[in-house]
């Protein structure tokens, strides 16, 4: 059996040295080889790619971008490495796991508790998207957070967006658009998963269109006459003009006169 | 052992630190409370007992001649022996009140049977009836006393004490795992100082503790927390004029540093600054902790309720004369509390 190529991911030093001392010492009956090791969601998405890693242990709570968060945006990568996650004390992640069935392990993590999530992982592969995004949405339900970076696979690498650089979303015929003030990008969310994802800074202005609430600079009338009168959306940071639907006026005029 | 021994003495000797007591009768609200409790007992006997509203009223009058007068005695006689009743044990002083308000019953019987105004029930039912009234209002009296137990604020006191995030212990544990090959002296040191951390936490929660004790503890869960987080975590300790001597409820300080760390280090990327400033100020002691502000982690769970456990703990402590005060400044979040400056332990009611 060739070695193992395993990433480390945590924010706490002796965490990740603990870990390393673990698969040291089964060297004998799994060998495995730390290719890198990242101290945070965002320095992973960095290093990740270009390691070669087969499979990642993944702190949950990490500063930045946590652990759910990462395994997300890992999953667009070509050969996606397997994971398995690793938590202290996270009551709704360790549900999300359960019901979807993802690995996981609890601090402190014991040798034999490590060699067989290792085993697994490596013969069942990475996760799917789809797997995590449901474990994702099961724990937003729990503490109300959504993700911090929408991500775009780029080849091998992984390029981030932050959401509140994200001015609107836009449904063409398969994919999603995200449009941002300097370029658009590629989404593979549908539109209504990140609509119920991201409702607190998103409101739909029509069957196939997102806009961030922050971007909307007002509403222009576009056509039609008085009794049906028809409107456009003018948005910071791009000079786009995107129409509303009849049926979403009503809550977009709302927001109108609240600004 | 022997500190053992004494702890568990004490234990089982604050289980009984409240038997029952009867109420104080010359208090003007227990006065009151018998007063209308009995009147409206015998308007619910001359509800129950008659068919119209005049006749209710007829009713409630007819006795209330009666009641009355055995009311207003019993009361003034309960007044003069109340010292007395004060120095009985529960159970005695419970018999006396009875047999005070069943011989001025009989008194009034006697009295009224002589004058022959209106017809009187028979002697064995007007006895009856008071003692079931006695029986109720002392009951009564005995429910409200434990509700206002200050045994039930000491229970609830412990509740709210015995707290720890799991996150810290679980974290803290891997931690030291990590360290006793590299490191075997430091983990000693660690294991050591989580012992401490926990003893006080599972302590008895209603004693005071000296400042300078709740400093060592701050500065044991410190030298912890830097273990997991090295140099991301900062601490300056500003304690040059702290009150050492000053007494304060266990574990107020702890909780509001562990705070500083969970919410303002712990989600920054970089290092996080927290400052721990405790002084005297007349005769106040004023403690203040700061960290850096994420506004975005501010609904993790758990911030408010720790704060308002503190606050909460403060009152019983102290009632009115503590203050804790947040706020966020210029991306920092900072706690203050204020407490008088007590060198003894005044009783608590």
């Amino acid at each position: 059996m060739s070695e193992l190529r395993v990433f480390i991911v945590d924010d706490e030093a002796p965490a990740r040295e603990r870990l390393r001392e673990l698969l040291g010492d089964f060297a004998e009956d799994i060998p495995t080889a730390v290719v890198g090791e990242a101290r945070n969601g965002l320095e992973a998405v960095e290093r990740v790619p270009a390691s070669g890693a087969q499979v990642l242990l993944l702190d949950i709570q990490m500063p930045g971008m946590g652990g759910l968060e990462l395994a997300r945006h890992l999953a667009h990568l070509p050969d996606a490495p397997a994971v398995i996650f690793v938590t202290a004390h996270d009551r709704h992640a360790v549900e999300a796991f359960e019901l979807n069935a993802l690995d996981y392990l609890l601090k402190p993590v014991r040798a034999e508790r490590l060699a067989a999530a290792l085993r697994k992982a490596s013969a069942a592969g990475a996760p799917t998207g789809e797997k995590l995004a449901r474990a994702a949405e099961h724990v937003r339900e729990s503490d109300g957070r959504a993700r911090e970076y929408l991500s775009v696979a780029e080849r091998n690498r992984i390029l981030l967006v932050p959401v509140r650089d994200v001015v609107y979303f836009r449904a063409e015929l398969k994919y999603v658009t995200l449009r941002t003030r300097e370029r658009e990008h590629l989404v593979e969310d549908s539109l209504v998963a990140l609509e119920r994802e991201f409702a607190d800074r998103f409101v739909r202005i029509h069957r196939n269109c997102l806009v961030s609430k922050a971007a909307i600079r007002g509403f222009e009338r576009a056509a039609g006459d008085d009794e049906d009168p028809r409107w456009l959306v003018l948005l910071e940071g791009t000079d786009e003009k995107l129409p509303v639907s009849r049926r979403q006026w009503p809550t977009l005029r709302g927001l109108a006169t609240e600004k | 052992m022997a500190r053992a021994y004494g702890g568990a003495a004490m234990a089982s000797i604050k289980q009984n630190a409240y038997p029952d007591v009867l109420p104080d009768f010359r208090n003007l609200g227990v006065i009151a409370r018998i007063l209308i409790a009995v009147n409206l007992l015998a308007m619910a006997a001359a509800l129950y007992g008659s068919s119209g509203w005049a006749q209710t009223l007829d009713r409630f009058v007819q006795a209330a001649a009666f009641l009355e007068p055995v009311l207003l005695t019993s009361l003034v006689a309960l007044y003069a022996v109340s010292p007395l009743l004060a120095r009985l044990p529960y159970i005695s002083g419970c018999a006396l009140v009875m047999a005070l308000v069943l011989a001025l019953a009989a008194a009034t019987h006697l009295l009224w049977a002589r004058g022959a105004a209106p017809p009187v029930p028979a002697l064995a039912r007007v006895l009856l009836l008071a003692a079931i009234v006695v029986a109720v209002l002392l009951g009564y009296f005995r429910l409200l006393s434990k509700a206002f137990s200050p045994a039930l604020s000491e229970a609830r006191l412990q509740a709210l004490q015995a707290r720890i995030r799991p996150h810290f212990l679980f974290n803290s544990l891997n931690a030291v795992l990590a360290l006793i090959r590299r490191d075997p002296k430091r983990a000693e040191r660690a294991l050591e100082d989580l012992a401490d951390l926990f003893r006080t936490l599972m302590s008895d929660g209603r004693q005071f503790v000296r400042l300078a004790d709740e400093i060592t503890l701050l500065e044991r869960y410190a030298s912890i927390e830097q273990l997991r987080l090295g140099e991301r975590l900062r601490i300056v300790w500003e304690l040059d004029s702290a009150p050492l001597d000053a007494l304060l409820p266990p574990l107020v300080l702890q909780p509001l540093l562990e705070n500083a760390v969970y919410h303002g280090v712990e989600p920054g990327t970089g290092a996080g600054e927290v400052v721990v400033h405790v002084e005297q100020r007349g005769d106040r002691v004023l403690a203040r902790i700061e960290n850096p502000y994420h506004p975005e982690h501010q609904h993790r769970a758990g911030n408010r309720m720790a704060l308002a456990n503190i606050r909460e703990r403060l009152q019983l402590f102290f009632d009115a004369e503590a203050r804790l005060v947040t706020g966020e400044h210029e991306g920092r979040f900072r706690v203050e509390i204020e407490i008088p400056y007590r060198l003894r332990e005044t009783s608590r009611a």
